[in-house]
């Protein structure tokens, strides 16, 4: 592999963020998951195969078996080929309008979570600036802060969507301003609001302890050379603070940032309009389509793996460019 | 040289509370500094030497007693930037060019961007580092990155440079070539030098004054006023006036350990 990218007079062994030199152990592990994912369908899906070979009075051979265990309409575990194919359909086979378009749902699911990142970070970042300059915020806002990550997001998040109907918050910009600038509502901030706020709850608390953490990096040193030049707090923290915390920074962004999908996808199981990545899964499991089931999954890993990734890029390149990777 | 009092420390007593009990940092120190001296405060770990810059800097607060610096309190003195301060490790930001980092005392005292680049440019100068602004730290050398620390520290004019141990961590012959180079520097500038070493012969080297201390608790054992001309070629430390000095250096430090653990 090596020689290969050095003929072509590549420097780099990174594609798409990728180390190509991981290839084959990434694959190898593929492989494995593969092979165990088709024999578990096997075994699964053929009490099924073998209750309608009964009632229909045939006899099934066991290649006969294995191929309808692999290509039932609503089997318990569908095969990988099967998500694959669902996947392809849902996302360019339907116009992105379509209720049964994927991009249509992970689009939904996409603006609810960054606009939670957004809330979420940025309620991190000030809170954890609280907490390094104030002492009564730093005694008294961790314990509460540590304390909201104890209830389970699936129970609070209900509330928080009936809460904020009932008091008319949940559409971004309100449908009246949403008009007046873009001739109609986009679909995406309808009750947008209740899922953002419950990805804000989840994002902001990795934010929170990754930026104490990193506003507290500096050493003795560096804080007392500021001292001598009698440096004011704020000059400290643009100075020094903030450019410090940098690593840290981006850790619990990326951490914050798969939380708030998180967010985004529990509250769609409650949130009205029925719609989204989280709704797809939900109404998956009301009519038994456990394919849609899965391929909302695997939308939904694909959409974190890309917003990380994008994350780590970001990081890579600002961490380099400050001296500090 | 004239004789203007520059730092005065008197009676000065420090203790630091422990969880076992308190340490006794400093005890009865009394030092007069005056301007254009080089002093070297040089003694066993625990002598309370840099716990005695620190105090010069108003970055420890002692328990009793006073040290004024230029006729204030050191306190005010810090407040006025009456002085710069290097210490043992460069400490400079890596997210910062050398000029960005020799900047920094200037922006946060509200030099206008032109003084900025006129005083960064001239002890650039001063340190031998002309051409190297543009660098980043992690692109110098260990000494080449004391020296951006160094011209820091003179980037802002104060009379006074505190210097804590500075080239501890670098390699001998490094060293002797930055040592060389602060002396230059103290000639050219008439800067009143507060220096804290654990080397005899950089100490004698250097100073005008030798402060020796020892430990247990912190305090003066010794003062030894330098014979040296101002003018010193690295090979006057085979002259037999530096043996001298360094004899009478380890002579107060013998006298001020207790080699009884």
């Amino acid at each position: 592999m090596e020689t290969v990218w050095k003929t072509y007079g590549f420097y780099t062994y990174r594609v798409l963020g990728v180390d190509m030199r991981n290839l084959l152990p990434i694959l190898t592990v593929v492989a494995a998951i593969m092979v165990i994912w088709y024999a578990a369908s096997i075994g699964m899906n053929k009490k099924w195969t073998y209750d309608q070979a009964g009632r229909a009075g045939v006899e099934v051979t066991f290649t006969e078996m294995v191929a309808d265990t692999w290509a039932q309409d609503r089997p318990v575990l569908p095969a990988p080929h099967q998500v694959v194919a669902e996947l392809y359909r849902s996302v360019f086979e339907k116009k992105i309008s379509s209720k049964k378009s994927l991009v249509f749902h992970g689009w939904i699911t996409l603006s609810a979570t960054l606009l939670g990142f957004v809330f979420g970070t940025g309620m991190g970042i000030l809170l954890a600036i609280g907490i390094v300059h104030n002492r009564a915020m730093d005694m008294g806002v961790m314990p509460w802060a540590i304390a909201s990550q104890t209830v389970p997001i699936i129970a609070i998040a209900p509330m928080i969507v009936v809460v904020m109907s009932t008091i008319g918050a949940t559409d971004f910009l309100g449908k009246d301003t949403a008009t007046a600038i873009f001739g109609y509502q986009p679909a995406f901030m309808k009750g947008v609001l209740p899922k953002a706020v419950i990805a804000a709850y989840l994002s902001f608390f990795p934010v929170v302890v990754g930026m104490v953490k990193g506003l507290r990096s500096p050493d003795h040193m560096q804080l007392d050379l500021l001292k001598t030049y009698n440096a004011s707090k704020q000059r400290t923290f643009w100075s020094l603070r903030l450019p410090s915390s940098a690593p840290y920074l981006f850790t619990s962004l990326k951490i914050g940032m798969a939380a708030a999908l998180v967010g985004a996808i529990v509250s769609e199981l409650s949130a009205v309009p029925l719609r989204g990545l989280g709704a797809r899964m939900l109404t998956g499991s009301y009519y038994g389509q456990t394919i849609q089931i899965w391929s909302a999954l695997f939308a939904a890993a694909a959409l974190a793996a890309t917003l990380v990734a994008s994350i780590s890029w970001v990081e890579r390149r600002s961490l380099k460019k400050m001296g500090m990777s | 040289m004239s004789q203007e009092l520059v730092i005065q420390a008197k009676n000065l007593d420090l203790t630091f509370p422990t969880n076992d009990g308190d340490v006794h940092a400093l005890k009865d120190v009394n030092l007069d500094i005056h301007k254009g001296d080089f002093v070297s405060f040089i003694g066993p770990s625990g002598c309370g030497k840099t716990t005695f810059l620190r105090t010069i800097a108003a970055l420890e607060t002692p328990t009793a007693g006073t040290v004024t610096v230029n006729g204030m309190t050191a306190d005010e003195a810090r407040k006025n930037r009456a002085y710069g301060y290097v210490f043992q490790a460069a400490g400079l930001y890596p997210w910062r060019t050398i000029r960005g980092n020799i900047k920094l005392p200037l922006e946060i005292m509200g030099y206008s961007k032109a003084e900025q680049e006129e005083h960064v440019t001239k002890v650039l100068d001063l340190v031998d580092l002309r051409g190297f602004g543009q660098k980043f730290p992690w692109q110098l050398s260990g000494g080449m990155q004391q020296r951006a620390s160094i011209a820091r520290a003179l980037a802002f004019d104060a009379d006074i440079l505190l210097m804590d141990e500075p080239f501890g961590a670098l390699d001998e012959i490094v060293r002797d070539h930055l040592n060389e180079q602060l002396l230059h520097l103290w000639d050219r500038t008439d800067k009143t030098i507060a220096f804290v070493t654990h080397s005899i012969p950089e100490a004698v080297y250097l100073s005008t004054k030798i402060v020796v201390m020892s430990p247990r608790p912190g305090r003066i054992s010794d003062v030894i006023e330098s014979t040296l001309p101002r003018e010193r070629p690295l090979d006057i430390r085979d002259s037999q006036e530096f043996q001298d000095i360094a004899h009478r250096v380890r002579e107060g430090l013998r006298a001020g350990h207790a080699y009884d653990d």
